[in-house]
């Protein structure tokens, strides 16, 4: 313990705090994580399935969702958290803190993944596809057990690739007051201007990030053949 | 088995309406294998797709084993879809799931108890020979392999029907009859009909039993195959049976005025002879020479095996006087061999 104090003196100080910092830093990026995976794959899948020539082809749903997505792609996340500060409080009750910025990390993250998702999933050779409708296998049958089985790897990379990306996001909300470890950098490492504190966080969200890419790469190679 | 009426299917292209296939009737008799040959764009991909509805015809009506297909839901042609297995060219094998997985994949939905399914597995392994593989990835396989793979996976639910598309396009000739062999051996022990379409007149030569011609969206000629190989009709049927056997290098060597081989004296034919299995071995030409003075010289000849049976051509420069040609060429003509005059 006195090493670290001697290489970052205020973590004597702020230790408690960044505790609270990681806590809320690791429960927006599991919340938000896997709200926003499970929505960014339905809206994927929703995204190959209506495509024309796909097994549930419905142009204007297609057509919708895709325009939906560019727009709220195309806003600034920065933008798109204060503009989503009303639906936040009509949803979660509240325009601040953490639980508000589950809406805004979610909304900012989603959109994203689904096209990542898209783009993953138009790799699965058609052919299978074919092949299990000849099978017998039903449009839903078809996109579990051969769009979202046989892109595993796929989907495993994406997903580590949004999740670095949803760190960065979360650090940003720090800026509507969610706190979490951008929130502590900036207060501390900025605005007071101690230098280790930007070091510690730093570090942190490596191992984080380090540790997601070590599952993630773990997957990818026992799924790959 | 298998019964289209007057199938139809356009598709609609950015640039207009596409008329894939053409009130094509076929009927396809249980147990046969029936070839449909035809070059790319002609439209037997999607014909055969059309008879497990894969694409659902515009027009007309598909039966197979007494059930009319065109006229299910959905849901009931997928139960009926199990009972008509398939293969393609490009395999289509999962490749995140092992050579047994692939097998066991159409068996999912099948009511079969799990120690059933694993020794339906097992036999389907054997019966394609790939017993010692069934843990690998499809990765680990040969193209060969992959299709052996692909074939008893489409076996898998006992289907009534096979539908091989371009199965052995893919694959080297060595491996292409192997394939066959084993489509042969399936047809055969299991009875299954089975459809091959294909743009190779070799495969139809060596397994089917019948052949429809394809030709822009229509069937253009129909029949047992060595019919259709001793007669053939049209100009297309013709240019397929040519390219099976060298025949068409000949056709390019008369076009070479320069060429020795075919340069003619006076008076001097080429004809082809096409020897059936009813006429051939006869010794034709040696009586050309005895009763017409008539001399033949043979520039090409091939002999192919068909179910058992020889079909031969024979490419002769015949020389004489013009009046015994012309009555070799009459001789020839009553002895039932095919007569074509290629240059004179």
């Amino acid at each position: 313990m006195n090493i670290l104090y001697e290489i970052a003196p205020n973590l004597e100080a702020l230790g408690s705090e960044l505790v609270k910092c990681i806590r809320q830093t690791i429960q927006m990026l599991i919340i938000s994580g896997v709200i926003a995976f499970v929505l960014g794959l339905f809206l994927g899948v929703l995204l190959i399935v209506t495509k024309s020539g796909g097994i549930m082809t419905n142009p204007i749903l297609y057509k919708i969702l895709d325009k939906i997505i560019d727009v709220i792609r195309s806003i600034p996340f920065i933008i798109l958290m204060v503009l989503l500060i009303p639906v936040s409080r009509a949803l979660v009750g509240t325009g601040s803190g953490v639980t508000s910025s589950y809406v805004a990390l979610i909304a900012g993250t989603v959109p994203f993944f689904a096209r990542q998702i898209e783009s993953v999933l138009s790799d699965v050779d058609y052919g299978l596809v074919e092949a299990s409708a000849s099978m017998g296998f039903s449009p839903l049958e078809i996109i579990f057990s051969i769009y979202l089985k046989e892109s595993i790897p796929g989907i495993t990379r994406v997903t580590m690739i949004t999740f670095v990306s949803l760190i960065g996001i979360t650090a940003m909300a720090g800026a509507i007051g969610a706190g979490g470890l951008g929130d502590f950098a900036i207060r501390y490492g900025y605005q007071m201007g101690y230098r280790d504190m930007i070091w510690v966080t730093v570090i942190i969200i490596l191992i984080i990030i380090s540790v997601i890419q070590a599952v993630g790469n773990f997957i990818i190679r026992k799924t790959t053949h | 088995m298998i019964q289209l009426e007057k199938v139809s299917k356009f598709f609609h292209t950015g640039s207009g309406e596409v008329h894939a296939v053409k009130e094509v009737s076929l009927h396809i008799e249980q147990g046969e294998v029936f070839g449909i040959i035809g070059f790319s764009g002609a439209g037997k991909s999607t014909l055969v797709r059309c008879i497990n509805l894969l694409e659902r015809p515009t027009k007309g009506t598909v039966i197979v084993d007494g059930t009319e297909l065109t006229r299910l839901d959905e849901k009931q042609l997928r139960e009926v879809r199990r009972k008509i297995g398939m293969i393609f060219q490009h395999f289509n094998l999962l490749r995140s799931r092992t050579v047994y997985d692939n097998i066991a994949f159409p068996l999912k939905k099948s009511s079969l108890s799990k120690e059933e399914k694993h020794k339906k597995i097992l036999s389907l392994l054997e019966l394609v020979g790939l017993s010692d593989k069934k843990d690998a990835y499809p990765s680990q396989l040969s193209g060969g392999q992959k299709q052996r793979v692909a074939i008893a996976r489409a076996l898998a639910n006992d289907p009534k029907v096979l539908l091989c598309d371009e199965a052995t396009s893919a694959l080297d000739p060595q491996t292409t009859k192997s394939i066959l062999y084993l489509l042969k051996q399936v047809n055969e022990k299991l009875g299954i009909t089975i459809v091959v379409i294909t743009h190779e007149m070799a495969v139809v030569k060596d397994i089917c039993d019948r052949v429809a011609i394809m030709e822009l969206g229509r069937v253009v000629e129909e029949g047992f195959t060595e019919d259709v190989f001793v007669h053939p009709r049209e100009t297309v049927t013709k240019d397929f049976i040519n390219t099976a056997n060298n025949i068409d290098k000949i056709y390019e060597l008369i076009q070479q005025e320069s060429n020795d081989l075919t340069k003619l004296q006076d008076g001097e034919k080429i004809v082809m002879l096409t020897y059936s299995a009813n006429n051939a071995g006869e010794p034709v030409l040696s009586y050309l020479v005895e009763s017409f003075g008539v001399k033949a010289n043979i520039i090409y000849g091939n002999i192919d095996i068909l179910k058992g049976k020889s079909i031969g051509k024979l490419v002769v420069t015949l020389s004489g006087k013009a009046e015994n040609i012309e009555k070799a060429l009459a001789y020839i003509q009553e002895r039932k061999v095919e007569l074509e005059v290629m240059k004179e």
